[in-house]
């Protein structure tokens, strides 16, 4: 629960803001700090034992089959970044109290903040990786929120959204990586894949996750060629740029390479990609911060630069080298941050972050200076200060790799270079700013900050001094127990001291020093040289590339969405043909081995006379009222097939639906054009009845090929228990009213609103009524004729009367509530067409919107009777009565729901054809006057 | 007899895929209706042709299987309801829009309108 705690307190806190906002800034900030400072208590009460290499995990299971489960694991590694995150964020938290002005939204950049201190606490302590990789895509959802805090700024809207799309598309990449883990080792839990390491780098799939995994660190942590996110990012607020773009964010990415070190390291694959990276990114950093005027810019690129030289570590796969990334995480999130927040305060303070305005600022801030120099010294690697012991275990590591074989000697020539800009660029930040003559048209005449956005400032700098000067005190228990947790194993023998005697790591360092200084000292040459070079902003090319992106997907798009059915219906048809083509001819046979049924000429004609309607619903498709005679033909011939083949209740429900879409269709065809013209060009023609026969022929091949094979179904069940367990001999009707009463009710929940649906379309109708046919004959004025009207009215009663017999007699024999409903409906649709919709009007007013309502309410009230008697819904009941004269009979509940289903058909078939018929008289529902209402 | 049945599915889904591949909405709507059939007729049959078996029970030695046939008996009623939905859609799309075109052509057929209008 406490591990829990740790995670769950940061969320807490990022709704605090928002409640506390209200406040004062101060009591804000206040309240804000209070979770993460439990968080970080809670951290630091378990440091005994996480120190001592134990490792705290706990999960509690969500989705077990997909490897989902809630889980925290704490070890030296996670417990070494928590205090980074946590303790950094804390000095954040009173940093951007001073920094964010009257104006900004104090209580959502907080929450912004604490979002975002979530997702890194997230990341560090979970136990799972999904888990892992949920919260690292939240990091890059809530450092878009941070980076465009300002967001009426075009520069920080554009750089959020670089950052955001180059870390977003990493982190899909690591996705793609963490499923192949977990496919592979078969488990998502982090301490199953740490122990599967061999197992990994066996795989033949190793080469994919290495790729995938990385690229989802180098994106995070902007290495090259992914860096150029990172300096467009620092048109965030100062605060933000401190947390996230020194001690958090940025070093997401080296955390995975750190937490998969055991898993992925070890092989030339990664030495390769990993160090060949680390270097680039080293130099290209290094060299450009040195041009950078923004003092944000060139601590930005400095940052890259360090980055690179963690990831260099990384990949030299050496378990010293390790030791030694991980130690220069702690001492350059510690000097990074605080140069970031010194940089924020001359910002604040002077109003500008220009180099070239920036001179002689000792003056004015004397304080904030020597903080910032000493700052500066640490990142430059001047000894005394942290920077410098990890520097030069650098220096050692790469002396003592040979990976690159003979040409091994570069790696500590380029580093040795590399460190010589970072003495440059770190020179020129001090010098540049505190001294190098007078200010230059400074907006504000700068002086020291408020005391308190001093003090976490002043901190990190006393980390720095302690752990220069007294490292085995202060540092190396939790170096050691971040670095075995790192290495799954044992740290190397080493000694942190800050003086190794006479060597050449320290001959190197020299080197750097003297070379840095010359490098400074020519810079205007540099300057000069370099600005022969053209300077892409990156921004631009970003954006140029993403509307590259965009117009590729769009033309795609509009060639598939071009708004015709047609095209839809083409590329989904062809897409079925090719997705069924394979299996059916890995088929070997065609017919199976189920014995057939012999043709008999009764079904012979029947079939024959099926294809000749369906043929000629086609070839007379443009003359609509023929082709529509012909397809009632086939739904005609299809219910005669059902009562061939045994489903009674099926050809008795085809011939009423057949009626009712036919007379639909008909009322259609009033509105619609009588004919169809000839439009489709010859091609057309041919591509449509290639298509159509291609698929037809499928699917006749799957059909006869399933009929031809012996059946194993479930339905035995249902003819066992229909009699003993839903009281009815007439299985169809059974299942459908008990064994699967649920589905049928969320079928007659659906017919009631496609009839409402339709209802909704036919009131607001603004059609123009033709007034007469085709070829411009008038309708005809004729009354009703009075044969039909009579016998019409004769049937009626006698209509109901079997559509009465029907349904009672539904639960043993064919019948049941769906084809009385139909009956019923036909009978007084022939009513209105034998007498018009006026007379009707007089004598017949039905609430269909009531009825299907009725009908839904009566089917669930008979479900969830059930409830009463404990039962699961839509359990039945039956049993049987004897009453006199009628003699024994039987009632169920199964009946109650059948009425149900019965009513909200009649409602249903009634609401559309009722409603569609009265459009094609003068009683339909004038439009205008629905506008006056 | 299999065979036969088959072979109708067949030549009821070409036909009905045929008509729903037409550029206007009444033979799209007609084919739908068509291509109902068919499905219909598909499913039915995974209970396989039985002659004389009505799953009635105490009428017959061997029935019929009853679960394809109570599917497809609801399936009937839905096609009903989807084709009225799809026609209705269809005059609606008529009466709003002023023309039956589903092969989107209709902004063609707008432009010219209006410069015959012209």
């Amino acid at each position: 629960m406490k591990l829990f705690a740790v995670l769950l307190l940061p969320l807490l806190g990022s709704l605090v803001p928002l409640f506390a906002a209200r406040f004062n800034r101060t009591v804000c900030a206040w309240l804000t700090a209070i979770a993460p400072a439990i968080a970080l208590g809670i951290v630091l009460s378990l440091s005994p034992q996480l120190l001592n290499g134990e490792v705290f995990a706990y999960a509690v299971d969500w989705v077990p089959a997909a490897g989902l489960e809630l889980s925290v694991r704490l070890d030296g590694l996670a417990f070494l970044f928590l205090l980074l995150i946590l303790g950094i964020g804390l000095l954040i938290i009173l940093y951007a109290r001073y920094y964010l002005s009257q104006k900004d939204s104090i209580g959502r950049f907080f929450a912004y903040l604490m979002l975002f201190m979530t997702a890194m606490v997230g990341i560090v302590a979970s136990g799972n990786l999904l888990q892992m990789w949920f919260f690292w895509e939240l990091t890059s959802i809530s450092s878009f929120l941070l980076i465009s805090f300002w967001s009426d700024r075009t520069e920080a809207r554009k750089g959020a959204r670089m950052a955001l799309t180059v870390t977003g598309a990493g982190g899909l990449a690591l996705l793609a990586g963490v499923i192949l883990i977990g496919q592979v080792v078969g488990s998502y839990d982090l301490q199953k894949v740490l122990s599967s390491g061999d197992l990994i780098r066996e795989s033949h799939q190793y080469p994919y996750i290495l790729v995938l995994v990385l690229l989802g660190a180098f994106t995070k942590s902007a290495q090259f060629p992914f860096h150029f996110w990172l300096p467009n990012a620092m048109a965030a607020p100062t605060p933000v740029s401190a947390y996230l773009h020194s001690a958090t964010m940025v070093k997401a990415g080296i955390f995975l390479m750190a937490r998969f070190y055991p898993v992925l390291s070890g092989t030339d694959m990664w030495f390769m990609i990993v160090s060949i990276t680390g270097l680039c990114t080293l130099l290209v950093g290094a060299y450009i911060a040195l041009f950078k005027h923004d003092l944000k810019g060139l601590l930005a690129y400095s940052t890259i630069s360090h980055l690179g030289l963690i990831t260099l570590l990384l990949g030299m796969d050496t378990r010293m080298a390790a030791v030694a990334a991980i130690f220069h995480i702690i001492n350059h999130a510690t000097f990074k941050a605080s140069l970031f927040m010194a940089a924020g305060i001359i910002d604040h303070e002077s109003g500008s972050r220009d180099m070239r305005q920036l001179n002689g600022l000792w003056k004015y801030m004397p304080y904030t200076a020597t903080l910032a120099i000493i700052a500066a010294s640490s990142m430059a690697g001047v000894p005394l200060l942290n920077g410098f012991l990890s520097k030069e275990m650098f220096f050692t590591e790469t002396l003592d790799q040979g990976t690159l074989g003979s040409l091994s000697w570069a790696i500590p020539v380029l580093a040795t270079i590399g460190a010589a800009f970072s003495v440059a660029y770190s020179l020129r930040f001090m010098h540049d700013v505190f001294f190098n003559g007078e200010p230059v048209n400074l907006p504000k005449t700068p002086h020291e900050p408020p005391r308190y956005m001093k003090l976490p400032v002043e901190i990190l700098v006393a980390c720095c001094l302690a752990v220069g000067m007294l490292p085995g005190l202060v540092v190396l228990d939790l170096l050691n127990a971040a670095s075995s947790a790192t290495l799954q194993g044992n740290v190397p023998e080493y000694n942190l001291a800050i003086w190794h005697g006479f060597n050449i790591p320290l001959l190197m360092s020299a080197l750097a020093m003297v070379g840095g200084l010359i490098i400074y000292y020519n810079r205007k040459k540099l300057f000069h040289f370099q600005g022969q070079f053209p300077e892409p902003d990156s921004k631009l090319v970003f954006e140029a590339w993403v509307q590259a992106l965009v117009r590729a997907a769009s033309a795609v798009h509009g060639w598939i969405e071009n708004g015709s059915l047609q095209r839809y219906l083409a590329i989904f048809l062809l897409m079925t043909f090719a997705v069924s083509v394979v299996p059916l001819m890995q088929l070997q046979e065609t017919a199976g081995l189920r014995s057939q049924l012999p043709l008999d000429y009764a079904s012979g004609t029947a079939a024959v006379l099926l294809m000749l309607a369906a043929f000629a619903t086609i070839i007379w498709h443009r003359q609509r009222l023929i082709s529509l005679l012909m397809l009632s033909v086939v739904g005609l011939i299809v219910s005669v097939a059902f009562t061939r083949f045994s489903a009674p209740d099926l050809a008795l429900t085809q011939l009423a639906v057949e009626v009712v879409t036919v007379i639909l269709l008909m009322l259609a065809l009033f509105f619609l054009p009588k004919r169809t013209p000839k439009e489709s060009a010859p091609r057309r023609l041919v591509r449509d009845i290639s298509i159509s026969a291609l698929v037809g022929g499928i699917v006749g091949t799957v059909n006869y090929a399933l009929m031809t094979r012996p059946l194993e179904s479930i339905s035995d069940f249902f003819v066992a228990n229909s009699k003993t367990g839903g009281g009815g001999t007439n299985v169809v009707n059974v299942i459908l009213v008990d064994f699967r009463g649920f589905d049928t009710f969320g079928e007659i929940t659906v017919l009631g609103i496609a009839a409402l649906g339709i209802y909704k379309l036919i009131v607001r109708m603004r059609l123009y009524m033709p007034s007469g046919d085709e070829f411009g004959r008038h309708w005809s004025t004729d009354s009703h004729p009075m044969v039909l009207s009579t016998i019409s009215q004769m049937l009626l009663p006698l209509a109901l009367l079997v559509s009465v017999y029907i349904f009672l007699r539904g639960h043993n024999e064919p019948g049941g509530g769906f084809i009385a409903g139909l009956i019923t409906a036909v009978a007084i649709i022939q009513q209105y067409i034998a007498n018009g919709v006026e007379w009707m009007k007089e004598r017949i007013s039905l609430n269909y919107q009531a009825l299907i309502g009725s009908g839904l309410l009566i089917a669930f009230v008979t479900g969830a009777g059930s409830f009463v008697f404990d039962r699961p819904f839509l359990t039945s009941w039956f049993d049987y009565f004897k009453w006199p004269w009628v003699g024994k009979f039987e009632l169920a509940s199964a009946m109650m729901f059948d009425l149900g289903v019965y009513l909200t058909v009649v409602g249903a078939t009634m609401m559309i054809l009722a409603n569609l018929g009265k459009l094609t008289t003068s009683e339909r529902v004038d439009t205008r006057e629905l506008e006056n209402l | 007899m299999e065979l036969i049945y088959a072979l109708c599915v067949g030549v009821l889904t070409t036909c009905g895929i045929f008509l729903t591949l037409r550029g206007r909405t009444f033979p799209v709507v007609m084919g739908l209706t068509m291509l109902s059939y068919a499905v219909n007729l598909f499913l039915f049959s995974s209970g396989r042709l039985v002659v004389n078996g009505a799953a009635i029970l105490g009428t017959t030695e061997q029935y019929a299987d009853p679960l394809p046939q109570a599917l497809v008996l609801t399936a009937i009623v839905i096609g009903f309801a989807m084709t009225a939905y799809a026609v209705i859609l269809a005059m609606r799309a008529r009466a709003d829009l002023g023309n039956d075109h589903v092969d989107g052509s209709e902004k063609a057929l707008d432009m010219q309108m209006k410069e015959k209008l012209k």
